[in-house]
């Protein structure tokens, strides 16, 4: 239908790992207007990823002025605005000249290994799980802190004075957004606090051993809100003339805005988002659960002044870079797309699987000492079962972490919501369908992580009412049923265990 | 045995020499090679890099394979490379138009569905992904036969079974039927292949301008029509997907 949007919208900025974008939703959810800008990525030394903090700031205000163009609206015409963030990226920024004290750690970045190590001690990477629900790793935001403070000139002393403020992009972008150094607002939200390691899952509060152990002063850290209420309002600056007063009223990492955008609202509802890695997040409602498998244990947001929601976290570090792998590494196909084509001009996998256990296993086996197998080689192997065995890897490891929620959580999943650029392939999402057995569902917007922002925002501000008002505006796009023979389930499912053990220890210390 | 001629002789010898290996050969080079006189071999050669065949280095001058020969052996689009592509689009038909979408590739004298996306309600809906739909009543059908010479002579030869006392059958009155999709630029099917159900599709370009794929809304005819017509901004919303989607395999605007 020839569309005519027209107000009331709500705008929602992603910002995100490559790329800044705003998007602007009308009341059904729909996209009214999308504007984008890539952002440069920094490698100052091999496992070091850096983003310029200033620059992301810039991108920002051209998109949300971009899309508002696009869009046709005016400031009238949006009734709040909402972030949704890569996650974990850390940045330190003074808090009278609201320049970036350095470049942006990016989560990508390794360079706090070490540390992390050294901090674990001999109570190893488990140390601050039962608080955080974190393993220490290089990902999280507290340790790139400390490695800050005493790696940059100056830094420690001037965080000491208070003159220094910490924040991941959402409270870096909402501080801005705010009136920076005229009084913006220094807050992150619960979700993205979750991923600090400093936070105390259990009353949301920073945790102060922690934060003394790993060198962090409490007074750079940001007040924790919730993820949807009004943090301040747009305000001087270019987009104080554009937007100016306009509410900023949500706050979500970049994965739980998925699961927020997919409506995952009661317990035991997951979402799993297929991009180059593959992230999944159970809710699991008001009862934090600490993961015997593997699994991660976040917030999954929190609405005003209703309880936090707690979500486990299931992460897979190879799906659609393995595809990637087959086109640049292998040639096996030309595009992405046609790993489905190759895939299917073959019945099966012909006896072969494919562990992409290339930089170790992740969720639920933490391994690192893996490394990638091609197990039950034999003459009678194409190509074309290898593109087969490379979709299906995607599909059991989804199927590992499953299993590792259900057995945590004590609920069975009833369905999966999927999204991410992978969900085209049918032959995959039948294939998951298949070995879940439970159905797989694709909704109708794709963009789940900026619709989550958006309603998040939305609910802020009284434009929709309730969660339940916006599980209305969810519509399923596709549907895919199980369909396979039980016993051929369990057979393949104790092959692909079979090639994940052989993927073990392969790397000798 | 027929005569073959001397100027294609040529240009395909032209175009081995050039293929021998990743080389850029000079004008004397090829034309001493083939025993040519360089101007004939100029003139050849000319009209290979008019057609994309041959590229000339603009800082020697010396000639080699040109691109649009790499793209003939790969011209056929992929169709899970299709359904990617208009993804986004046609889910924005589906909730836009309120009804299902497909979308549809000629395959062994029929239509097969690559993409489906689900009506938006709440309804009990099944993926049909891979079933296959009849060529001369459908209206993805009818828009594939009219832009595509190939699905064109194969609905020529094939059965063409009346579903309902509307669908059409006999040749004749398909090809104006045929005639006035090409003037249009879409097709429709009222009752012609389920009773009650009416759909509208439009056809998708690649950059080649060959017609690739076709996509088109479906649903109850009270809801889809009005004054026994698919209702016009359906028809606009078809359209304005299909462009969307050509544009991004690289067709020009129409």
């Amino acid at each position: 239908m020839t569309d005519s949007h027209s107000g009331p919208f709500i705008a929602a900025i992603d910002q995100g790992t490559t790329s800044s974008r705003c998007i602007i939703f009308d009341r059904d959810g729909r996209i009214v207007a999308v504007d984008q800008k890539e952002h440069e990525q920094i490698f100052p030394k091999p496992g070091w990823v850096e983003h310029d903090a200033a620059e992301i700031w810039r991108n920002v205000q051209e998109v949300v002025a971009g899309a508002m163009v696009k869009a046709g609206a005016r400031r009238d015409d949006i009734l709040s605005i909402g972030i949704t963030n890569q996650r974990e990226t850390t940045m330190l920024w003074d808090k009278h000249t609201g320049q970036p004290a350095h470049n942006a750690i990016v989560w990508q970045d390794t360079r706090t290994d070490q540390l992390c190590k050294q901090l674990g001690g001999d109570a190893g990477q488990d140390r601050w799980r039962r608080e955080t629900g974190l393993p220490l790793a290089a990902y999280f935001a507290g340790p790139k802190i400390a490695w800050l403070l005493d790696n940059v000139d100056g830094l420690r002393a001037k965080a000491e004075a208070g003159d220094l403020l910490f924040g991941t992009m959402d409270s870096w972008v909402i501080w801005n957004l705010t009136g920076g150094v005229n009084g913006g607002v220094h807050v992150t939200d619960v979700t993205n606090a979750s991923r600090t390691l400093l936070m105390n899952l259990e009353d949301l509060s920073w945790n102060e051993d922690i934060a003394a152990e790993m060198g962090v002063p409490l007074q750079v850290l940001p007040e924790i809100r919730s993820s949807s209420e009004i943090y301040g309002e747009v305000t001087g600056g270019t987009l104080g003339q554009l937007l100016g007063g306009v509410p900023v009223a949500s706050a979500l990492g970049d994965q739980q805005a998925a699961l927020f955008g997919q409506t995952c609202f009661s317990t035991g509802e997951a979402k799993s988002t297929y991009g180059t890695g593959t992230f999944m997040l159970m809710n699991t409602g008001e009862k934090l659960i600490h993961s015997e498998s593997g699994l991660l244990t976040t917030i999954g947001y929190r609405i005003g002044e209703q309880d936090p929601v707690y979500a486990l976290e299931g992460s897979i570090a190879v799906t659609g870079s393995l595809v990637q792998w087959m086109r640049d590494q292998m040639g096996l196909i030309s595009t992405a797309a046609e790993i489905e084509t190759l895939a299917l001009s073959v019945e099966d996998n012909g006896g072969a699987y494919f562990v992409p256990a290339f930089s170790g296993l992740f969720a639920p086996y933490w391994r690192s000492d893996a490394r990638g197998v091609i197990a039950g080689l034999t003459r009678y192997v194409t190509k074309a079962h290898i593109a087969r065995a490379v979709l299906e890897a995607t599909a059991w490891q989804t199927r590992e972490i499953t299993d590792a929620m259900t057995k945590d959580s004590g609920v069975e999943l009833s369905a999966l919501k999927v999204d991410g650029g992978m969900t085209s392939n049918n032959l995959l999402m039948q294939f998951l369908a298949d070995v879940l057995d439970a159905p797989v569902v694709r909704p109708m917007v794709a963009e789940t992580t900026c619709l989550g922002a958006a309603y998040a925002a939305g609910l802020a501000v009284g434009f929709w009412n309730s969660t339940e008002d916006l599980r209305a505006n969810w519509r399923r796009a596709a549907e895919w049923t199980p369909d396979m023979d039980s016993d051929l389930r369990d057979r393949e499912y104790k092959n692909w265990l079979k090639a994940v053990e052989r993927t073990m220890g392969w790397l000798e210390d | 045995m027929a005569k073959h001629i001397q100027s294609l002789e040529r240009a395909a010898a032209m175009l081995r020499l050039l293929g021998g290996g990743e080389r850029r050969l000079g004008l004397s080079d090829i034309a001493s090679a083939l025993g040519l006189a360089k101007a004939t071999a100029h003139g050849i050669l000319r009209t290979l890099q008019h057609e994309g065949f041959v590229e000339q280095d603009p800082g020697s001058g010396r000639y080699q394979l040109g691109a649009e020969l790499l793209r003939l052996g790969t011209t056929y689009l992929d169709v899970h490379e299709l359904r990617a592509r208009a993804l986004v689009w046609t889910d924005d038909l589906a909730r836009s138009g309120g009804e299902a979408v497909y979308l549809g590739v000629v395959h062994q004298h029929g239509v097969l569905i690559v993409h489906h996306v689900f009506r938006p309600d709440d309804s009990r809906q099944v993926l049909e992904v891979g079933a296959m739909q009849p060529m001369h009543s459908t209206a993805l059908g009818k828009v594939l036969t009219a832009f595509d010479p190939v699905a064109h002579a194969e609905l020529v030869e094939a059965e063409r079974e009346a579903f309902t006392a509307r669908t059409l059958t006999g040749l004749p009155e398909i090809e104006r039927v045929l005639e006035r999709t090409r003037a249009q630029g879409y097709a429709t099917d009222l009752d012609e292949t389920w009773e009650g159900v009416a759909s509208v599709a439009a056809p998708i370009f690649d950059r080649h301008r060959l017609p690739v794929g076709a996509v088109g809304i479906t649903g109850a005819v009270e809801r889809v029509c009005k004054d026994g017509d698919l209702r016009p901004e359906l028809v606009a919303a078809v359209r304005d997907t299909a462009r969307s989607v050509s544009r991004d395999l690289g067709a020009k605007p129409f």
